[in-house]
């Protein structure tokens, strides 16, 4: 069974000028056909305005599509009656930490989901504490969340959606406001997790470097999704990457350039390491 | 200033009156507040005296601490006792002078009138000091549930109640950010008189005000996402549970009540100078 399927999705809004009269229809998103199978890790590029943050909202059901089907663990997202159980299946972490932390303890926060779903008092405690731990922060339990740093307020928000049990969680640019610290931490939490828990993953963002362990990226530009294929795929095409305004790593744009002047590597390279271990079997 | 109420404030320590349920607490507070005001004689405001020096020593917190509390209010209780001082007119006059006098009865009726005040602000901050903001909420929560039956949302208030507490120190932060932003600008908050200063406030009141939406938005967006769907259905992931403590409490406050209403009414113990 997929995880996420779109078939032909299509989202438009209003368009409205300063007295609020509806002036057209806009598309964020046109015609997008993804499919996530159980337990991969898949990573949604685009820049600002591309539309990725409006299909991240599709598959928690925040947004219902305006034309065509999005499933989710099997079920439609248009269906008011799957609303909650597609809520369940598919968590969300959204980019700002302060805005989605609810309680006033970190525990407490991350016991807000259990609570909703109506989980007895005693497993939402031994959920608390097994998502804390998975996310490394079990030693804060009793922190306001207000200390911590965004790094540590990411990860209380991981774990809020962690203790929720869901088969799926979607990341909706985790780390676009936070230092690179921050950024680390919370891309390791995210890869222990799925080592952990065999979770799939859903990470939308414009950093590159965040998508190489990616099973399969999918790139997006107005609404539509242009390039798609593993991250060796989609990286060696880097001159259409800058097209699209992304932030190609430096490793890739400098073997793009060597393998330009006439060396002999591979497209693709994603690490540093894969690099020199190339450029050291030259000649 | 700001820094300065400690009303409303948690002090965190371990003591017994911390760990008693919040809705005793809440109960407890109620009922001394009451009971306040049904004596009139020295003998009930000794007993109340003896009462509330007790529940401060149990409570762990610096006396010296809670009277810092009251700073804020002393304005409010120097206009109360004028009023009552010079407005009330019973008794032998001790004092006149042009329009203002003072009656034996109006100088009673202010020293009461005080010491009432100030036995309400701290008995009730003693609750706050003593109860976490959350525990505040869930107990009020779990107090006004049958208020659920003529359709009061009393889930949400006490959500709205917890999430405001959540988001106070953070609107905080942000007005501090945005008067440094506006300052850079070349904002002028300090000088000019009053309404100067109000006026000034505008460029820094619209911005945390969007900002404010921006945030309960997201919030709201970030709740449903975690299946929030209002309290129905809703279990607790710390239900309150009444203890032993709790049981003793409430008598120990009943007998009180009892103490303070009959001791007042029947020890006239009316030594008053003039």
């Amino acid at each position: 069974m997929d995880m996420v399927q779109t078939e032909k999705l299509v989202y438009e809004y209003e368009k409205r000028d300063e007295e609020g009269n509806v002036i057209g229809m806009s598309r964020a998103i046109d015609e997008v056909d993804i499919d996530v199978k159980e337990g991969q890790f898949i990573a949604i590029l685009g820049h600002n305005g591309s539309g990725k943050s409006t299909l991240a909202k599709h598959i928690n059901a925040i947004l219902v599509p305006t034309e065509g089907t999005m499933w989710v663990n099997g079920r439609n997202t248009s269906d008011p009656e799957e609303l909650w159980n597609v809520r369940q299946s598919a968590g969300m972490v959204f980019q700002n930490p302060d805005n989605q932390i609810i309680g006033t303890v970190v525990e407490e926060d991350v016991g807000f989901g259990p609570e909703n779903l109506g989980v007895p008092t005693d497993e939402i405690w031994q959920r608390v504490e097994d998502s804390l731990k998975a996310v490394g922060m079990i030693e804060y339990r009793h922190h306001s969340p207000n200390k911590l740093s965004g790094g540590q307020k990411q990860r209380v928000a991981i774990a809020g959606v962690v203790a929720m049990e869901p088969k799926c969680i979607v990341l909706d640019e985790p780390t676009a406001m936070l230092d690179p610290v921050g950024r680390k931490e919370v891309l390791k939490t995210v890869k222990k997790l799925r080592e952990k828990k065999q979770v799939t993953v859903i990470l939308i963002t414009h950093y590159m470097e965040e998508v190489v362990d990616a099973d399969k990226v999918y790139v997006m530009d107005h609404g539509r999704v242009v390039m798609e294929g593993t991250p060796r795929e989609v990286f060696s095409r880097v001159d259409e990457l800058k097209n699209y305004r992304l932030d190609v790593p430096q490793v890739t744009i400098l073997a793009h350039e060597l393998k330009k002047r006439g060396l002999q590597i591979p497209d693709g390279i994603l690490r540093k390491e894969e690099l020199v271990e190339v450029l050291c079997q030259l000649n | 200033m700001i820094r300065d109420i400690t009303i409303g404030q948690y002090y965190p320590a371990k003591s017994i009156l911390h760990r008693l349920d919040p809705r005793t607490k809440l109960v407890s507070t109620l009922l001394y507040l009451v009971s306040l005001f049904l004596f009139k004689s020295i003998s009930g405001y000794l007993v109340a005296t003896v009462f509330l020096m007790a529940i401060i020593r149990m409570s762990k917190v610096p006396f010296a601490y809670i009277v810092r509390g009251l700073k804020p209010i002393i304005m409010l209780l120097m206009i109360t006792v004028l009023f009552n001082l010079f407005l009330t007119r019973d008794g032998d006059v001790l004092f006149h002078a042009w329009i203002f006098t003072i009656t034996e009865g109006g100088l009673v009726t202010a020293v009461y009138m005080a010491i009432r005040l100030i036995y309400l602000i701290i008995g009730s901050s003693l609750m706050t000091f003593t109860t976490t903001p959350n525990e505040l909420t869930d107990g009020i929560e779990e107090l006004l549930g049958p208020l659920n039956k003529i359709h009061v949302p009393v889930h949400e208030i006490a959500m709205i109640m917890s999430i405001a507490l959540r988001f106070i120190p953070i609107l905080l932060e942000e007005t501090d950010k945005i008067m440094k932003a506006q300052i850079a600008r070349g904002a002028d908050l300090e000088s000019g008189n009053m309404i100067q200063k109000a006026k000034s406030m505008i460029p820094i009141l619209v911005p945390l005000f969007v900002s404010a939406f921006r945030r309960a938005n997201d919030l709201a967006m970030a709740m449903e996402a975690r299946c929030y769907r209002g309290g129905e259905g809703r279990t607790k992931m710390k239900p309150l549970h009444y203890q032993k403590r709790d049981h003793m409490a409430y008598i120990v406050v009943i007998v009180y009540v009892i103490a303070v209403v009959v001791i007042g009414k029947y020890v006239p113990l009316h030594i008053w100078v003039f």
